[in-house]
């Protein structure tokens, strides 16, 4: 019924952001499409770990049956922290190029050099 | 400037296609093929770390290196952003 | 950044307070429910962010030290380390959860299977839920307020 859908919605996440990244010259929105391209494979990750009609692994008042997998939710809190720390450094840098320049074309800023 | 755009373009179209021949012949959706590790923590994670939350117990006891290397790369990021923007007139 | 008008202030300074409480819920029974030390920590720093929009940086920059809040980060960290390297004194290996099964502070094991949920199980975890919980909120907030006050004075045009 579901048949693979969820891999479909990761392929739209991953191309939009691939899209802004590639065709867009304002300097925030190329930071925007980084973005969405991590949000992409953070899903990718979470929808490797599913059963069928299986519940969350967590015991407290849990209605029973099986189970979908522990690890692979894990890895995927590590890997949105390490997004949030990335973005925070990127998104510092484009302060002081805006500092620095006045501008934020991608265009504007390869051309003067001082 | 219209060269620059079309070779963009087609790096674009190759790249989804590639991405979707390696939809189309993944696995169905809902099958783990190995799950032995999964298996043992999920029978064993309340008579051996004694927490009822399976996700909390893989991330601070079974697997506790990783959370220490978050929490360095944390700790980095904050002092290398302060480190960027600091103010002239600082006391 | 200038502040907004005072309707804003009013509902803000309102919602703050149950904002955090929830926050700090999440944290503290991370071991019991989803939830834990990264992700009470992201709701306790959004809340302080809405507080940061809503008041003005000059209002904040007259309350609060940047450094005092690095402190703060540093004690978490510091607090995470010494928790692990205690596992390294008292028992086998680094990491090594020594309060399961003792009877001094979280030492109860539940049951196996689906249960009610006891605060005082989980050995070592509620205190390390509350080490990164505290180094996630102080390190969040540093990164907003220190792009706070480094674009109020950032001349070429009207930036707000």
């Amino acid at each position: 019924m579901i048949y693979n859908l969820p891999y479909f919605a990761v392929i739209g996440l991953i191309l939009v952001g691939l899209y802004a990244l590639v065709f867009k010259r304002n300097l925030i929105k190329m930071v925007i499409g980084i973005t969405l391209i991590e949000s992409g494979v953070n899903l990718f990750l979470i929808t490797l770990g599913f059963r069928e009609d299986s519940t969350a692994p967590i015991y407290t008042t849990s209605p029973g049956g099986i189970m979908s997998l522990p690890v692979p939710q894990a890895l995927t809190l590590t890997s949105i922290v390490i997004g949030v720390a990335v973005l925070a450094l990127m998104l510092s840098l484009v302060i002081q190029i805006y500092r620095h320049y006045k501008t934020l074309d991608a265009n504007e800023i390869r051309r003067l050099r001082e | 400037m219209k060269q620059r755009t079309i070779a963009a373009a087609i790096f674009f179209i190759i790249v989804a296609i590639f991405f979707i021949m390696a939809a189309w012949s993944m696995r169905p959706f809902g099958t783990p093929e190995q799950s032995a590790m999964d298996d043992y923590i999920i029978q064993n994670t309340q008579e051996e770390t004694g927490a009822n939350n399976g996700v909390t117990s893989v991330v601070f006891d079974y697997r506790g290196f990783d959370t220490l290397g978050e929490a360095t790369i944390l700790f980095t990021a904050v002092a290398a952003v302060v480190m960027i923007l600091r103010r002239e007139d600082h006391e | 950044m200038s502040e907004m008008s005072k309707i804003i202030r009013t509902i803000t300074s309102i919602a703050f307070p149950f904002a955090m409480i929830y926050g700090l819920y999440v944290i503290a029974h991370g071991h019991l429910t989803p939830g834990g030390g990264f992700q009470g920590g992201a709701i306790v720093a959004s809340s302080c962010a809405m507080i940061l929009v809503a008041f003005g940086s000059p209002w904040i920059n007259d309350r609060l030290k940047e450094k005092n809040l690095s402190a703060l980060e540093s004690l978490g960290a510091l607090g995470f380390i010494s928790l692990a390297l205690l596992g390294l004194v008292f028992g086998i290996a680094f990491f090594h959860n020594f309060l399961v099964g003792s009877d001094v502070l979280f030492g109860t094991i539940p049951a196996f299977g689906s249960s009610v949920a006891d605060i005082n199980t989980g050995g070592v975890l509620p205190l390390m839920n509350f080490a990164v919980g505290l180094k996630v909120i102080a390190g969040l907030f540093v990164i907003v307020l220190v792009m706070a006050y480094t674009t109020t004075h950032l001349q070429g045009g009207s930036k707000k």
